[in-house]
C-alpha cells in the first residue's frame, strides 16, 4: 500500500473540508434565507459539479490555472509559478468539485428549522449573528457534521479532477485513487486491493457517521 | 383576587396599516387595520384566517406592511412615508407565538435568560429568578422544553418574553388547549405582572370562552379588517357578519330575504329561503329585497309544547323535534320548522317537557335575539 499517497489524500481532504465549511456556511445561510427570486441560478451553479463529468470541471480548472488562465496569471505574479500540478491547485479545484456536498446538507438543515424559533430570537433582541451562533448552528449541527463528512469523503475519492489538474506527481498530487489506478495499470493487484479495501471501509464509516448523527437527533427531539 | 392598579407608564400603541398578500393558488388577502391600543388587555377576536396573527407579525416587525404607520407613544416603529422600519430586535416587543417556539437546545433557565444577554450575569440571574417565581416554574429550571407539559411550556414562553420587560406584549393564542383552571391561573399571573408594568397586551384568540374569561376590550377582526371594538358583550352579542357570528357561537345562521320594513315599529320581516318561515327582526341597514343572514343563539330560543297567546315575543314558529342530544349540562334539541333550528335547553327541561323526536312544538324567539348579519 502506498502510505505517501494515502497521507496526501487525507491532507487534501481535511484541508478541503475545513475550507469548504468556511465558504459553505455563509453561502448556505444566504441560500436558505434569501427572498431573492433569482436564487435558483446560484443553486444551479452550486449543484453543477454533481452533474458535470469531473474531466470537464478539471479541464476548465486546468485552463484557468495554467499560464494563460486568469487564476494562473495572478498566481504567477504573486508566487512565481502557476497553480496547475501543485497541491494548492488541487485544493482549489477540489473546493469547487465538492461544493454541493457541503452546501446542500447545510441548506437542507437550515431550511428545516422552525422559522418561529428565529423570529423568537429576534423578538428577544438578538441580531443575526447571535441568532446564528445560539440557535441556527446548534440546531443545524447534524447538517454541519454531514456537510463536513460528505465533503471529506468526496474529496478523498476524487479521481478525474485530480488527474486533470494535478497530474500524477508522487507526494504532491498522487492521491490514493490515482495510486490505485497506477497499480492496476502495473498489474500490481495486491496493492490495489489493499488500498481499495481501505477506501471502501472508510467510506462505510463515513456514511455510518452521517446516518447515525441524523438518527440521534430524531430520537432526542420528539417535538420535531 | 385580581388587583387593579393604575399603570405606571402608559404608552399607546397606534397602528394604521395596509398589507396586501398575493400567493399563487389562494385568493388575494388584504389586511387593513386602524386601531389604537392602550395599557391592559385587548382581545383580538375573529375566525381563523381573519388576519389576527398577521397583524401581530406586522406590529412585531416580522412582516413589513405596504403602507401606514406603527407607533408606540412618540416612537415610530414603522412609517411608510418616512421610510422608517425598525427591525424586530430593536422594538422591545414581547411576542409569544402560538407554537411558543421555545429553544429546544436550551434549558428553561437558558430560554428565560436569552433576552437578557446585554445585562451583567448577576442582574441576569436575579431577573430570571424573579420571573420564574412569578410564573411558578422555579422547579423546572434545568429541564429542556421536550420534558415539559403543555401548560408548563406556556408559562416558560410567557416568562421568557416578560423577563425582558417589553413595552408591548403580543400573545397569539398562548393558552389554547389548557383547561379552564390552568388558563385562569396563568391569566391571573399575567394580570398581576401587568399591574406593575402597565403595557398594552394584544391577545389573539378565536375562542369565545377565552374572550369572556379575559373580559377586557375586544377588537373583532374578519377578512383582514377590524370590524368592531368595545367590551366583549357589545362585540360578541351583536355580530355584524356571518363569519364573526359563527366564531362568536351563534349556532343558528339562517339565510333569508328582507320582505317588509316597518320603521314605525322598529322592525323588519325576513322570509327564510326555501321555507314558509318568516322572522321579525330589528330594523337594520339592509334594503328591502336584500339577502341577509339571521344569527340566533341556540340558548336564546324558547320551546313551548302548546300554542301561546299574549306574548311579547314576536316570533312563534311551529315545528317538529328531529333529534335530542345531551352533552353534560347541555341539552341540544334540533327542530324542523321549515328551516332547521338548534335549541339549547337543560336536560331537566327536556325531561319535564317530555320531548321526543316527532313531537310538535313551538319555537319562541324575541325580535332582539335575531341578529341580522351580512352574508360572507
Amino acid at each position: 500500500m502506498n502510505i505517501e499517497a494515502l497521507l496526501l489524500s487525507l491532507r487534501l481532504a481535511s484541508t478541503v473540508s475545513t475550507l469548504l465549511l468556511l465558504v459553505a456556511l455563509p453561502l448556505a445561510y444566504w441560500l436558505a434565507f434569501t427572498a431573492w427570486r433569482g436564487k435558483f441560478l446560484v443553486e444551479s451553479v452550486v449543484a453543477l459539479p454533481l452533474v458535470l463529468p469531473p474531466t470537464v470541471l478539471g479541464f476548465y480548472a486546468l485552463i484557468a490555472m495554467g499560464p494563460h488562465g486568469a487564476l494562473g496569471r495572478i498566481w504567477r505574479a504573486l508566487f512565481g509559478h502557476t497553480l496547475a500540478f501543485t497541491f494548492t491547485g488541487l485544493v482549489i479545484a477540489s473546493l469547487i468539485y465538492s461544493l454541493p456536498f457541503a452546501v446542500q446538507p447545510l441548506v437542507a438543515s437550515f431550511e428545516s428549522l422552525d422559522r418561529r424559533l428565529l423570529d423568537a430570537s429576534s423578538m428577544l433582541g438578538a441580531g443575526r449573528a447571535r441568532t446564528f451562533a445560539r440557535i441556527i448552528l446548534p440546531l443545524a449541527w447534524p447538517g454541519v457534521i454531514t456537510a463536513v463528512v460528505l465533503s471529506f469523503a468526496h474529496t478523498l475519492g476524487e479521481f478525474g479532477v485530480v488527474l486533470m489538474v494535478g497530474g500524477n506527481l508522487a507526494g504532491i498530487t498522487r492521491t490514493v485513487s490515482i495510486d490505485i489506478y497506477d497499480r492496476v495499470q502495473a498489474l500490481d493487484y495486491t496493492s490495489a486491493h489493499q488500498t481499495a479495501l481501505l477506501l471502501l471501509l472508510m467510506s462505510f464509516v463515513v456514511l455510518s457517521v452521517v446516518y447515525g448523527v441524523n438518527r440521534r437527533v430524531w430520537s432526542l427531539w420528539p417535538s420535531r | 383576587m385580581v388587583t387593579v392598579a393604575e399603570p405606571v407608564v402608559t404608552s399607546r400603541l397606534s397602528v394604521r396599516i395596509q398589507k396586501r398578500f398575493r400567493a399563487a393558488g389562494t385568493p388575494p388577502f388584504q389586511l387593513g387595520i386602524e386601531e389604537s391600543f392602550s395599557a391592559g388587555f385587548t382581545v383580538l377576536f375573529g375566525p381563523s384566517g381573519a388576519g389576527k396573527s398577521t397583524l401581530l407579525d406586522c406590529i412585531a416587525g416580522l412582516v413589513s406592511p405596504d403602507e401606514g404607520f406603527i407607533k408606540l407613544g412618540e416612537e415610530v416603529f414603522f412609517d411608510s412615508e418616512k421610510k422608517i422600519f425598525l427591525p424586530p430586535q430593536k422594538r422591545g416587543i414581547g411576542y409569544v407565538f402560538q407554537s411558543l417556539a421555545l429553544f429546544p437546545n436550551m434549558s428553561v433557565e437558558e430560554n428565560a435568560s436569552y433576552g437578557l444577554s446585554h445585562l451583567p450575569a448577576a442582574d441576569r440571574s436575579e431577573k430570571v429568578e424573579r420571573i420564574l417565581a412569578t410564573f411558578h416554574i422555579q422547579a423546572l429550571r434545568r429541564r429542556k422544553p421536550a420534558e415539559l407539559s403543555g401548560g408548563e411550556k406556556q408559562r416558560v414562553a410567557l416568562a421568557r418574553s416578560l423577563v425582558t420587560e417589553p413595552r408591548v406584549l403580543l400573545l397569539d393564542e398562548p393558552l389554547t388547549g389548557l383547561d379552564e383552571g390552568l388558563r385562569q391561573s396563568i391569566l391571573q399571573d399575567l394580570r398581576e405582572w401587568n399591574t406593575v408594568h402597565g403595557i398594552p397586551i394584544l391577545y389573539v384568540t378565536h375562542n369565545r370562552e377565552e374572550v369572556n374569561a379575559i373580559g377586557d376590550r375586544v377588537l373583532a377582526i374578519e377578512g383582514g379588517q377590524g370590524r368592531k371594538s368595545g367590551m366583549p358583550g357589545a362585540v360578541l352579542d351583536a355580530p355584524r357578519s356571518a363569519g364573526l357570528a359563527q366564531a362568536a357561537g351563534f349556532e343558528n345562521l339562517l339565510q333569508g330575504k328582507v320582505i317588509e320594513q316597518r320603521a314605525v315599529d322598529g322592525v323588519m320581516r325576513v322570509a327564510l329561503d326555501a321555507t314558509h318561515c318568516e322572522l321579525e327582526v330589528p330594523l337594520g341597514t339592509a334594503q328591502l329585497g336584500e339577502s341577509v343572514q339571521v344569527a340566533i343563539r341556540a340558548g336564546d330560543i324558547l320551546l313551548a309544547t302548546h300554542a301561546l297567546h299574549g306574548l311579547s315575543a314576536r316570533n312563534v314558529l311551529p315545528g317538529t323535534v328531529e333529534s335530542l342530544e345531551v352533552r353534560g349540562p347541555l341539552g341540544i334539541v334540533r327542530v324542523n320548522a321549515g328551516a332547521r333550528f338548534t335549541v339549547h335547553v337543560t336536560p331537566g327541561a327536556m325531561r319535564s317537557l317530555e320531548l321526543t323526536p316527532g313531537l310538535i312544538l313551538w319555537l319562541v324567539v324575541k325580535t332582539h335575539s335575531c341578529h341580522v348579519v351580512s352574508p360572507q
